[in-house]
């Protein structure tokens, strides 16, 4: 049954008129037109649709957009500062070339803000645990890492 | 200035949405149509692959698609080069039916050699020619003009291309005897310059198919069937009419989808209409315990690949001879995002945007399967995700099709689930080879055979319908796609290195699964099977790795890519369990070289086998982008790694059983190896395509460096539990 909803999503109100049993994946990317969060899996299975839920990096593709109607929701997009300026963690991602074909560009992003949240000054082995749920079928997870910790000095 | 070239392409007004793409920022429904294209652009023009816009800005046209090897930047590089212009001035538009020139197919490592060195001689000819045109015009010497950034100037003058050319477009051919500058000045060409789709990447903007959106576009999801042979018996459609929000079911004999205004709409009405459908009896799927033996049981078109001295006779005379048997399995391709495709259908016109390697072959290939004609359908090509051969992309497109021709003036997006890619992508296919070498007296190889077994590589649309997968569900038979291209399976077949008596005989089968082109076709398998084997007859002849394989070369540049590995790897300190191993091939035996090291550490007890690190040593001639390259390199290498500790399609008796990323389970962060890439620039040398370099070098480089570890020779993939208890 549809609803109107009220979500808190990069920094701004949106009144919206779904199920609330939506995952909310498709709400963020049809609703509101955000291509950060990409569908992989749906089975919280590879982290391609990540998002920042309260600063926590997860995955939305099975979690009704009823259930985080309290929650503060970050998205790429929310990660640029007003005047554009990329996060340190998106530029590091840039610097370092970090992407191939990119589809999992936003769950590595997303979960290493996370991580960079918590933790300052990420081990390798640090970076690797957090980042497990993102699957990059091109490879890149090598740049991943390096990326995150040029990020780390930067933050 | 008037866009000359594609005037033919009338704009419809509610469908020209600005949708950013990459870098530079254009607009995909600028070049949306439904008016008849042109015909196939001539490659011998200048301005089909090059077109000069104002203020000093040009456009260059390639049938080729980004799919994330970074061919747009290497194209931009050709260019900015060739006409001394900031890569900001460039432009790249790619593989669009009736807009860029048909190039086939992206594949097979064949951009850099193809398109980008097309677009150097292109742009290298618009610029003599803009020259000369400048020097008639205000009766210079060409000698005394010089172009830089889109403007020409000389003594007092100044002008920018478009005014030279009084707002026309180069007219004449390219012109291979004009010198190239990449060749030399290098100011572009060879430098790592970065790739700008990656910022446009981490702001979320709109860059994939996935990501398309247009004016009251409709979802649309497609009820699968239980196998590949499965019939519909039976449909229940007045229940399905009544479920609420379905906007309108389609079926056609065994096709079947579902259109709603909404995505989760439509996923949810595909479940329920799945089970208000029944189909009958599954074809029945060989015992995949017993595929090895099965393949070679099925029957067989044989041929002599390769024949020289008398490998047979030599071999069944010699006392120093090793046979080994070798397996690979199935393997998918496995997208991180899965197929998706956007269709649109109105006045007898048909609209597709796809992630398709191939933007002409798939228009022909749907004209047919849809009995239109080809000039009918346009197709362009628009990035998704990484697919590394021929995946879903342009079945998921064709099943697009059918629903928009069922409803017509409406854009229909298709994405497939999880569990629809895995299922019905067409895999790479499992491949046997049979070896046997012979070592003479000084413990070189006197004679080698190969018998290899395999299914074709690549089933891609060829204009038989029977390539896109709707085929199997639609009544009209259009025959089995059959072994498709036979080639890939003996790729690097023969040995890449000297030995008088060889012999490969190819055996191709026709194998139970779907099947078609997957990063490095039969070479992954083929170099596997040498690589290893190399080492063991390096054993047996009682000589280190590097001298055996430097022993049997003779190309200085393959002996320079093995001698700069050496020494990255002589002296490591290797722990208890660990082993180091190494590989070396060349692509295509004609192509990039790769040499590769690995180390890895082996727990027999647990079965667990951890790369710790892979160093590779790669040459592909002349270097277009060195951090491109070894983004290519390094990919390969990790992917590599994962086909071979992880990777295996599984299948029951009715199908296909690694439906996800648990049941298809590849290396993940806490697994993947630590990578170093060194490369070996040749100027002098044509660029070759290094996407696929790696792939089987690694796999091979961590099969002998298990053995180093745990004394086990490794002669199936992937190197299971299983295989290091034995
Ligand atoms: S799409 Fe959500 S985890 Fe894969
Ligand atoms: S860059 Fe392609 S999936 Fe990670």
């Amino acid at each position: 049954m549809k609803n109107n909803l009220k979500l808190h999503i990069n920094g701004r109100d949106h009144e919206i008129n779904v199920d609330p049993g939506t995952p909310l994946l498709y709400v963020l990317r049809n609703e509101l037109k955000l291509n950060g969060p990409k569908f992989g899996c749906g089975l919280q299975q590879c982290g391609a649709c990540m998002v920042l839920i309260d600063g926590e990096a997860r995955p939305s593709c099975r979690m009704p957009v009823g259930t985080v109607l309290k929650s503060k929701i970050t998205t790429l997009k929310g990660l640029i500062g007003n005047d554009g300026a990329l996060h340190p963690v998106q530029k590091a991602f840039v610097k370092e070339q970090a992407a191939q074909c990119g589809y999992c560009l936003n769950g590595m992003v997303i979960s290493s803000v996370a991580l960079l949240e918590k933790n300052k000054n990420p081990s390798d082995i640090e970076i690797r645990q957090e980042l497990a749920i993102n699957i990059c079928r091109c490879g890149v997870h090598s740049r991943v890492i390096k990326a995150v910790k040029t990020a780390a000095q930067d933050l | 200035m008037e866009n000359t070239r594609r005037q033919f392409i009338k704009k419809i007004g509610s469908v020209s949405i600005a949708f950013a793409i990459a870098e530079p920022v254009y607009v995909i429904g600028q070049y949306f149509s439904v008016e008849a294209p042109e015909n196939k652009l001539n490659k011998e023009e200048i301005n089909s692959w090059l077109e000069v816009l104002e203020n000093g800005r040009v456009r260059i046209f390639t049938g080729k698609l980004e799919l994330g090897q970074g061919i747009r930047t290497a194209i931009m590089q050709m260019a900015a080069e060739e006409l001394d212009t900031s890569l900001d001035l460039i432009e790249v538009h790619m593989a669009e039916t009736g807009v860029t020139p048909d190039e086939g197919f992206t594949a097979a490592s064949r951009s850099i050699e193809t398109s980008a060195m097309s677009v150097r001689q292109a742009a290298a000819s618009a610029r003599e020619i803009i020259l000369k045109i400048a020097a008639k015009k205000w009766e210079l010497p060409a000698s005394e003009l010089n172009l830089k950034d889109g403007r020409v100037t000389g003594q007092n003058k100044e002008a920018y291309l478009h005014e030279i050319l009084e707002g026309k477009q180069i007219d004449g051919a390219v012109d291979s005897s004009v010198a190239v500058k990449g060749k030399t000045v290098r100011k572009y060409v060879g430098q790592p310059i970065p790739r700008k789709d990656i910022e446009t990447m981490v702001r979320g903007d709109q860059i994939f198919v996935q990501d398309l959106r247009f004016p009251g576009m409709l979802h649309a999801r497609v009820v699968h069937p239980p196998s590949y042979t499965s019939k519909i018996v039976s449909v229940n459609a007045a229940e399905i009419e009544e479920l609420p929000s379905l906007v309108k079911m389609v079926r056609k004999d065994s096709f079947i989808g579902v259109l709603a205004e909404k995505e989760y709409e439509a996923i949810s009405l595909a479940q329920q209409v799945k089970s208000l459908v029944s189909w009958d009896a599954p074809s029945a799927l060989p015992d995949q315990n017993e595929l090895k033996s099965y393949l070679k049981s099925l029957p067989v078109e044989e041929k002599v690949q390769e024949n020289r001295g008398n490998a047979e006779s030599v071999l069944a005379t010699s006392e120093h001879k090793l046979e080994a048997s070798f397996f690979k399995p199935y393997l998918m391709h496995a997208a991180n995002g899965p197929s998706c495709a956007v269709a649109f259908f109105e006045n007898d016109m048909l609209q597709i945007w796809s992630h398709c390697q191939g933007a002409y072959p798939l228009r022909r290939t749907i004209a047919k399967l849809m009995e239109m004609p080809e000039d009918s359908v346009n197709v362009k090509a628009v990035p998704g995700s990484g697919c590394f051969g021929h995946n879903g992309a342009n079945d998921v497109a064709t099943e697009a099709a059918l629903l928009a021709r069922e409803y017509p003036g409406r854009h229909i997006r298709l994405q497939w689930s999880r569990d629809d890619e895995n299922r019905w992508e067409p895999f790479g296919t499992a491949m046997i080879a049979d070896l046997q070498a012979s070592l003479n007296a000084d413990g070189k190889i006197a004679a080698w055979k190969c018998d290899v077994w395999s299914d074709g590589h690549s089933n891609r649309p060829n204009e038989n319908p029977n390539t896109l997968l709707p085929s199997f569900f639609l009544e009209k038979d259009y025959g089995h796609p059959g072994i498709g291209y036979r080639g890939g399976a003996w790729r690097n077949a023969a040995p890449y290195y000297t030995i008088p008596n060889l012999k490969v005989d190819s055996h191709m089968f026709q194998g139970p699964l779907r099947i078609s082109s997957l990063r490095s076709l039969g070479t992954y398998t083929n170099i596997f099977a040498i690589e290893s084997f190399m080492d063991e007859l390096a054993e047996k002849a009682g000589k280190d790795p590097f001298q055996f394989r430097l022993e049997h070369s003779e190309d200085p540049r393959a002996i320079e890519c093995i001698m700069k590995l050496q020494p990255k790897v002589e002296g490591l300190k290797l722990k208890n369990n660990e082993g180091l191993g190494i590989a070396f091939s060349r692509y295509k035996n004609a192509t990039s070289y790769c040499a590769m090291a690995a180390k890895v550490h082996v727990n027999r007890a647990n079965g667990k086998v951890r790369v710790e690190k892979l160093w590779a040593v790669v040459e592909a001639g002349e270097t277009i982008n060195p951090d491109g390259l070894k983004n290519q390199v390094e990919g390969g290498m990790i992917q590599s790694a994962s086909w071979a500790l992880l990777e295996e399609v599984k299948f029951g008796s009715t199908h296909i059983t690694s439906l996800d990323w648990a049941t298809y389970p590849i290396l993940r962060f806490p697994d993947t190896p630590e990578v170093e890439v060194e490369i070996i620039d040749r100027v002098e040398e044509p660029a070759v395509g290094a996407g696929e370099a790696s792939m089987a070098p690694t796999t091979a480089a961590i099969a002998n460096a298990v053995y180093k570890a745990c004394g086990v020779r490794i002669r199936s993939l992937p190197i299971t539990k299983e295989l290091l208890k034995s």
